[in-house]
């Protein structure tokens, strides 16, 4: 192209940068450079106005996408409450606290009002706990405390209960379905990645625990792998 | 976006990972429409978008804390809508694929000259940058619409900061390819 003369390496290092010139989204000395090429070089100047024409369009063209209905939020929310009403730092903190967790959860339905009523009911029972332990003279429950760990004293399990990572690329719904194939159910977690799932209500036989882990291990799209927890 | 809307995302991821529900409505309420329309534009599928940006918070309820601060928390969802968009594109049967991937193409090519007595010319140029390659679609609009830096284009995309914006070159320069063959002549390319 006759306009492309010696300038045009230093041109076509600005010009790469016109479009975030025109976001706004170049850093200062960027920005200045942009400033004094165009208003050096008027053909760089006249293709910058180009670039103005694309970014309108294409706000124009995305604020006309329209927005997500309200299902978006019900089905994430569903899914969080799902996941147990604890944070993801406080889950682990006691078993106990997760049995509270899961007795909330399966009294309450899934509506955002009731998960607000089971919160408060879980932090009055958690605090009553909490009481409990220090005038046992028990160390603060701020000593973490993995879901999975074992302490000297504690009450095993009474159902049978497995170790669960679940694939990166399972969405909610997979592992939704995959809860409600296995009639598991999340107890607690994660603790690093995994959740503690119970499979059964009672102590199950090793050789049909194994059974159900060798099932759930075969769901290789929702399932990164399965450990026995008791 | 301001110094403000940043800083007060991360109070809120902070308190997300806390388990603060509240939070995470809050930045749902902020960010959805957004990533909403980013995931569209990648999966020109509403209901699936939908499904998507379900996922998209749930993973940032997840993984709040480990969320380290090192971008700004809108191009950490971004990168994170980004991997569940092409996730979900991959497991979809290729016929659907490639029936999309022919209409969106046949779109503007079509019939050029009728596109072009037709329509204006902001028009064609909306019409032109929805028959981008998706690649193409993906970078016009996290510079343009979702205002990213090079730097932040770089890690929502994963490809180094001279790619994006040889990649940016070439989107425009393809659109306006289209816009030639719509009867669209802006003297560039």
């Amino acid at each position: 192209m006759s306009t492309m003369n010696e300038k045009a390496p230093e041109r076509r290092d600005i010009e790469d940068l016109l479009p975030w010139h025109a976001a706004g989204t170049l850093g200062r000395r960027d920005a200045e450079r942009v400033e004094a090429g165009l208003a050096a070089d008027p053909e760089l100047a006249r293709r910058f106005e180009l670039v103005r024409e694309e970014l309108a369009e294409t706000i124009h063209l995305n604020e006309t996408l329209g927005a997500p209905s309200a299902r978006a939020m019900q089905t994430l929310f569903a899914a969080i409450e799902q996941e147990g009403a604890a944070s993801p730092r406080s889950r682990a903190s006691f078993d106990f606290g997760s049995r509270i967790v899961e007795f909330v959860s399966s009294l309450s339905p899934r509506t955002l009002a009731w998960s607000a009523s089971a919160a408060a009911l879980a932090i009055v029972l958690q605090t009553a706990v909490i009481t409990g332990v220090l005038l046992k003279g028990q160390p603060a429950p701020g000593s973490y405390t993995t879901a999975s760990s074992e302490q000297a004293g504690q009450t095993a399990p009474r159902g049978s209960e497995v170790l669960v990572q679940f694939a990166p690329q399972a969405s909610a719904a997979d592992i939704t379905k995959f809860l409600v194939a296995h009639r598991a159910k999340i107890v607690s977690g994660p603790a690093g990645d995994l959740y503690r799932v119970r499979v059964a209500d009672e102590r199950l036989s090793k050789d049909a625990l194994d059974r159900i882990i060798k099932a759930m291990q075969n769901e290789r799209g929702v399932i990164g792998s399965v450990l026995p927890a008791n | 976006m301001s110094v403000n809307q940043t800083t007060s995302d991360e109070v809120l991821i902070g308190r997300i990972a806390q388990g603060d529900r509240l939070a995470m409505q809050v930045l749902f309420a902020r960010h959805h429409v957004r990533v909403y329309r980013f995931v569209l534009r990648l999966v020109s599928d509403p209901a699936m978008a939908e499904d998507l940006i379900s996922e998209v918070f749930l993973d940032v309820w997840r993984q709040a804390d480990r969320f380290e601060g090192r971008s700004a928390v809108s191009t950490w969802m971004l990168a994170i809508a980004r991997f569940k968009a092409l996730s979900a594109l991959r497991k979809r049967p290729d016929k659907e694929l490639d029936e999309e991937t022919a209409a969106a193409l046949e779109d503007p090519s079509d019939d050029p000259e009728v596109t072009a007595q037709k329509k204006d010319k902001s028009d064609a140029l909306r019409e032109c940058l929805t028959a981008l390659s998706p690649e193409h679609r993906e970078i016009i609009d996290l510079v343009y619409y979702h205002e990213k830096s090079v730097e932040e284009v770089a890690e929502i995309v994963g490809i180094p900061e001279n790619t994006v914006k040889t990649r940016m070159f070439y989107a425009r320069k393809k659109l306006g390819e289209l816009l030639k063959a719509a009867g669209v002549e802006r003297g560039w390319p």
